[in-house]
């Protein structure tokens, strides 16, 4: 769902100045909530190019996940979710984190075409199998019909759940439910949205089912 | 989150040399295994979990479902909730299995949680899942604030002076109504443990909620052959709409002949420190005629012994209209 500017040095993207500030603050919350980026551009001066450096990390174990169709070898701490690996390692940060406790679904994503609470799972569980997330579904110039119906319908306000109803939008439409809004809700319920998009959400879902 | 190591042993076999080493298999286990991980990631970032190695079953061959020669179903450890609740043959012959199991969870948790995940879910107390609180299920001896405390969600049945936690699975209430078999492989070889004996009653040791020892891996489940025109459904009481626990819920069994039960097995959720099957409700049934009042009777019978709570004495009034709302909807002709 990218609508940012094209990045330069003189005009970073909001997250390649949120590494940079990371990096030359002494105690920035940037740097205590993410070290492992800080670190890394510190160390550069440039914003990462393919997230955290994990070289360095002690009882890291080589894992390798494909996402969105591309293979990445990576080192993790074991303790690290799917979640914070796609976000922090492979810095595909479409993927959210809301509760972290598998109560709300912002996390959501597809291994081997299933919708799964990204939070709950880790990393190494995953090895070899395939990862989808909001990237890999659609691009700014050649959206999903599932990313359209939700622009076309208003199926979000502030955006922070969208990628995860997203996520279990698509992956509904191909199992078991029923055709009516009632199918529909029961469900999405494990997508939580607080702005209260829901009707907006059930209005895209429908939309993309009518005409597939 | 403490670290851990992370194995991944191919062969059963020696995913229980790796859990042998354990102290125990019950709270405080320094060995884990992980399948779904929604219970298990869920408890270790909340440090109510702490194992130090970690054992990732999910690429065992534990993951089929297939009929058994005498006529029942045989479930994999590793089947996801999902996968079970859609198997033509379970929502052919055992409907209140697929029911219970769409009435717990979302589908995201439903494609990861696990046949043996599920069979051994954690309470979700709120004291027992904050560290802050003392629980005598986490840290024995340290007492039970719920009893005092907020307890609106806690059981009325199989509590203890020590304990009054929930078991919260859907899948075992149908599960427990359906007589299923666990099946345990250890290191002392392999063990089949009827459903009934498997979770304890938390008693003076409310850390061991089941029978399980260090090395023990549940392999699969094995359903009895379904019974010719049994009548089954799951009902579930709770305060939204979807996506959130019991505060009562009812798996039903029933096999009528002329108006009669022939042949009842009754179990409760939401309201016992385990999976509840009622033997009291089941015998109030037995040759009794199909009627409301005789349903009303049986969930009386069912909630006898409850012990309310001082926020949730609610609960065996609608433990006892929900039992007797399956029983009804149950024996309906559809």
């Amino acid at each position: 769902m990218g609508n940012d500017l094209p990045s330069s040095p003189s005009n970073p993207t909001r997250r390649e100045f949120l590494f940079r500030s990371g990096g030359t603050a002494a105690a920035g919350a940037i740097a205590v909530c993410a070290p492992a980026l800080a670190t890394n551009a510190s160390a550069s001066g440039d914003p990462p190019a393919g997230g955290a450096d994990s070289r360095n990390i002690e009882g890291a174990v080589a894992v390798t996940l494909r996402i969105n169709g591309k293979d990445h070898k990576l080192r993790v701490d074991p303790r690290t979710t799917l979640l914070d690996c796609i976000r922090e390692t492979v810095a595909l940060t479409g993927t959210k984190k809301g509760c972290d406790h598998g109560q709300c679904g912002a996390c959501t994503v597809h291994v081997n075409g299933r919708r799964v609470n990204s939070c709950l799972s880790l990393a190494l569980m995953h090895d070899g199998e395939e990862i989808t997330t909001i990237e890999g579904l659609g691009t700014p110039e050649a959206l999903h019909p599932m990313q359209a119906a939700f622009l076309a319908c208003d199926g979000y306000q502030c955006g922070y759940c969208t990628s995860g109803q997203i996520m279990s939008a698509v992956a509904l439409l191909k199992e078991p439910c029923g055709q009516d809004d009632a199918a529909v809700k029961e469900l999405m319920s494990g997508n939580i949205c607080r702005c209260g998009a829901y009707a907006n959400i059930v209005a895209a879902i429908q939309k993309v089912r009518k005409n597939s | 989150m403490n670290t851990f190591e992370f194995v991944r042993p191919a062969e059963p076999t020696a995913a229980t040399k790796f859990a042998a080493q354990a102290k125990t298999a019950q709270q405080g286990a320094d060995v884990r295994f992980i399948a779904g991980g929604t219970t298990l990631v869920d408890l270790m970032k909340l440090s109510v979990e702490n194992p130090t190695r970690v054992v990732d079953i999910n690429r065992l061959p534990l993951d089929k479902i297939e009929g058994t020669a005498d006529g029942g179903l045989k479930i994999g450890a590793t089947v996801r909730n999902s996968d079970l609740a859609h198997h033509p043959a379970v929502q052919k012959d055992y409907v209140v299995l697929s029911q219970a199991i769409l009435a717990g969870a979302s589908t995201q948790l439903r494609n990861m949680a696990t046949t043996a995940g599920n069979l051994l879910q954690r309470t979700r107390c709120m004291y027992f899942r904050n560290t802050a609180m003392p629980c005598n299920k986490r840290e024995p001896g340290t007492g039970c604030p719920a009893i005092t405390g907020a307890n609106r969600m806690l059981a009325v049945l199989g509590t203890s002076e020590q304990c009054i936690a929930t078991n919260p699975s859907d899948m075992c209430v149908a599960m427990a109504a359906l007589e299923v078999t666990i099946h345990v492989q250890g290191p002392k070889g392999e063990r089949a443990i009827p459903i009934a004996d498997f979770h304890l009653l938390p008693g003076k040791t409310p850390e061991r909620e089941t029978i399980m020892e260090p090395g023990d891996l549940i392999t699969h489940v094995t359903l009895p052959p379904p019974r010719a025109g049994s009548k089954q459904y799951y009902v579930k009481l709770r305060d939204r709409a979807s996506f959130e626990f019991a505060l009562a819920s009812a798996a039903v069994v029933l096999t009528l002949d002329g108006g009669k039960v022939t042949h009842a097995r009754v179990a409760l959720g939401g309201v016992g420190t385990k999976p509840w099957r009622s033997p009291e409700a089941e015998a109030a049934l037995a040759g009794q005629a199909a009627t409301a009042a005789n349903f009303r009777k049986a969930a009386e019978a069912a909630l006898r012994d409850a012990k309310p709570q001082s926020e949730n004495g609610f609960k065996i009034e609608l433990a006892k209209r929900c039992l007797a709302h399956a029983l009804n909807i149950a024996t309906k002709d559809r």
